[in-house]
């Protein structure tokens, strides 16, 4: 009898057994299909005339995004234009939306119209294609009202690929409440800054000039910002070399804060950091424009403490890079590109802006950022400090001739596998950025470039 | 006549083993298909490739690393789990514990506990610049305390799934207790059995089926190790690779390098060394048994 039970019990486990291993399965199956639907062939030919028609004749469109303003100019957007619907839906953000767009994008169906894009992903949509180039509706003529980076970071190859929206300049904010504490002065350039970091650490041991424990965004960012140029694609062939000089010249003054245990390991966007923002356990942040907003709503108990000052850099002249920032594309996929091409023009280039400034964005538009009544805005959170001076000053001082990888979503999902360790470890970031370059080498060659590094 | 009854029979089964199909073996050979191609991400389309994926998979240092990690979890993990839910099974079913039936239930309470909310509790717990960890270290007057730095960073994990499953384990042992019948206590109070030869006599055997399964389950468990280190590599991105287990570097490979095929390969390798982890297992627990 009792045979005979456990038999039956055996039986049952090893069905559950491979149920479960089953299970795991089904979640790998799901993201994939074989049809990718990413022929750059099937070119839709278009005309600046037909983002006027599509506009008049009206019909339905899909829209992906999470920005905190989407909404609203989806709303202002369909009352300026009673007969077009926009759908739009918030899919994630970042990585979740990215995954999604991309199975949609393997699957040949699914896909919205219009969707978010971070500069960063960019490449990754527009190189095999999903893309459509908006140059064939006139777009190119709108290059003047762009900041020259944003302006570079909506190309891919000779392609353009949306307009930009919103831009993220670098510039240092700082914790005057602690500064003025611990005498320490405004660093000017690097140097000054790992010296500053010193002094405090050593004042008081609790107390860190910035956090990182290794972010992709931020370490790319600071090599653009040193000259560094570590990522160039020509068509299907890539070179990455993050041992240039301006990577070199960043792990240099950066090995300093790292090796010294200068830097807190609080990592970035958890509630730690958000603490530690509001009560000076960090003193500054080297971060994009559009931080004030966040630090605003999130860090209320920073209010009044917090400064900006330009990004300390190696020379001593102003130079900066840019830290995040989106654009607006036009999925291959859609069955209105015309019609998409519309609405990413009205966000862009059109009223939508005056929606997306009103929800406290940093914009990518010249005029907007020339406009005296942004520049001299006074920011209450900042101490009454004309914020917008300093940043939009940063705006236009950001370094040329940058590009991310192909796959640099990829590519950032890694850093904590390679660099990372480096961080952790303290052993100097060279090791770390040359472990990551050799992963990023293998994973293109994998994948269809032909990468050298 | 037979003949008929067998097809009546059919009848019978078909629904289910439709479902079956569908739910069950169309994904396993679906996975199995996707893991003799190789398909390109960007430029360039699907390639059969045979078995190279798999040979890549037993060549590939990180898997190694992920399943070397899991095995090591294991094997420290889940005897000291079932120990516990053992000890707790036996303790409440003892007849002597007060309020028994407030322990099973303060115990199990934690596998009511959403796995995703159980881990932001904990991460919040482990936190070594505000959360309870630093709390410790102030108390103590040092920083020695750091649940989620690299060496402690398994054991964290561990403790948080060893908290997730006791009570559910305690529940499998206590409710094999419950069908022990009476005369069995009886006739060995009658033959003068005190309280630890009871349990070694009349308790333990009666265990060793709920104590088998009970073991494979964890091991499977430990083997799929996802939701844990996936949420708290946010608080520790450095710590936590994106081949810390099996499981995250399956799903990384799929979501962030769009290797599915790779991925596929890896999910496979994976569940046949879990099934075959679990057979032996169960083997040996069952030649024991007879």
């Amino acid at each position: 009898m009792k045979r005979l039970a456990m038999k039956s019990t055996h039986r049952r486990l090893v069905a559950a057994g491979a149920m479960i291993a089953a299970m795991s399965l089904v979640l790998v199956a799901c993201g994939s299909s074989k049809d990718s639907g990413t022929g750059g062939d099937s070119k839709q030919q278009g005309s600046p005339a037909a983002v006027d028609e599509a506009l008049k004749a009206g019909g339905t469109i899909t829209y992906w995004s999470w920005t905190p303003s989407a909404q609203a100019q989806v709303t202002a957007f369909e009352k300026a234009y009673p007969n077009v619907k926009v759908n739009y839906v918030n899919a994630g953000t970042g990585n979740d939306h990215y995954t999604k767009l991309q199975n949609t994008i393997k699957a040949g169906s699914g896909a919205p119209d219009v969707a978010q894009v971070e500069y960063q992903a960019l490449p990754q949509f527009a190189l095999p294609g999903s893309l459509i180039d908006l140059r064939q509706y006139g777009f190119d003529q709108f290059q003047s009202a762009y900041t020259p980076s944003t302006w570079a970071a909506v190309h891919a190859g000779e392609g353009l690929f949306g307009l930009p929206q919103d831009s993220g300049p670098m510039a240092l904010f700082y914790n005057k409440e602690v500064f003025d504490k611990y005498g320490l002065t405004v660093p000017k350039t690097w140097d000054e800054y790992v010296a500053a970091g010193k002094k405090l650490h050593q004042a008081d041991p609790k107390k860190f000039i910035t956090n990182d424990s290794g972010d992709a965004g931020f370490a790319t960012s600071m090599i653009w910002q040193a000259g560094g140029k570590p990522f160039t694609t020509n068509g299907k062939s890539v070179t990455i070399n993050l041992a240039d000089d301006g990577s070199k010249k960043w792990t240099s003054e950066w090995n300093q804060l790292v090796q010294g245990g200068l830097v807190s390991s609080i990592p970035g966007w958890s509630d730690a950091w958000f603490k530690a923002l509001g009560d000076g356990t960090i003193a500054t942040l080297p971060t994009g424009a559009w931080m004030p907003g966040v630090m605003e709503s999130s860090v209320k108990a920073g209010a009044g403490k917090w400064r900006v000052a330009p990004m300390p850099t190696y020379d001593g002249q102003p130079v900066t890079a840019e830290n995040g920032g989106s654009t607006q594309a036009v999925l291959k996929q859609s069955q209105n590109p015309a019609l998409a091409a519309a609405f990413v023009r009205w966000l862009n280039n059109g009223d939508g802006v005056k929606t997306f400034l009103a929800s406290g964005g940093f914009p990518a538009t010249t005029a907007d950022l020339k406009a005296p009544e942004f520049v001299s805005k006074k920011s209450a959170y900042f101490g009454g400090q004309a914020i917008n001076e300093v940043l939009t000053g940063a705006a236009g001082t950001v370094a040329p001739g940058w590009s991310y990888l192909p796959y640099q979503l990829y590519a950032n999902s890694i850093f904590g596998d390679t660099v990372g360790k480096s961080y952790q470890s303290k052993s100097g970031l060279d090791d770390g950025l040359k472990a990551w370059q050799d992963a990023l080498v293998a994973y293109g060659n994998q994948q269809g470039f032909t990468v050298n590094g | 006549m037979a003949r008929r009854q067998e097809a009546k029979g059919w009848v019978f089964v078909g629904p289910f083993l439709t479902v079956f199909a569908l739910t069950f073996l169309a994904p396993i050979g679906y996975a199995i298909y996707l893991s003799l191609y190789r398909d390109q991400a960007f430029f360039g389309g699907s390639v059969f490739v045979g078995l190279d994926n798999y040979a890549e998979v037993l060549r590939d240092a990180k898997f190694w690393e992920s399943a070397g990690r899991v095995l090591a979890f294991l094997v420290v993990q889940v005897p000291v789990m079932l120990g516990l839910a053992l000890l707790a099974a036996l303790a409440i079913d003892s007849a002597r514990l007060r309020g028994a039936g407030f322990f099973r239930i303060a115990l199990f309470l934690p596998y009511a506990v959403p796995g995703v909310v159980a881990v932001l509790m904990w991460g919040f717990l482990y936190g070594d610049t505000f959360g309870l960890a630093a709390d410790l270290n102030k108390l103590l007057g040092t920083d020695a305390v750091q649940p989620l730095s690299g060496s402690w960073m398994l054991p964290s994990i561990a403790n948080i799934v060893t908290w997730e499953f006791v009570g559910y384990n305690m529940l499998i042992f206590y409710s094999a207790l419950r069908t022990v019948p009476g005369e069995l206590y009886e006739a060995a109070a009658i033959d003068g059995a005190g309280a630890i030869r009871t349990i070694r006599a009349i308790k333990l055997p009666a265990l060793r089926g709920a104590i088998v399964i009970a073991t494979i389950f964890s091991i499977i468990g430990s083997f799929q190790l996802f939701n844990e280190p996936n949420i708290l590599r946010t608080l520790a991105p450095n710590v936590i690779t994106t081949y810390y287990t099996p499981n995250m570097y399956a799903y990384n490979l799929s979501f962030a390098g769009q290797q599915f095929n790779y991925s596929a390969t890896v999910a496979i390798v994976m569940g046949v060394f879990t099934a075959i982890i679990a057979y032996v297992v169960q083997l040996r627990g069952s030649r024991e048994a007879l």
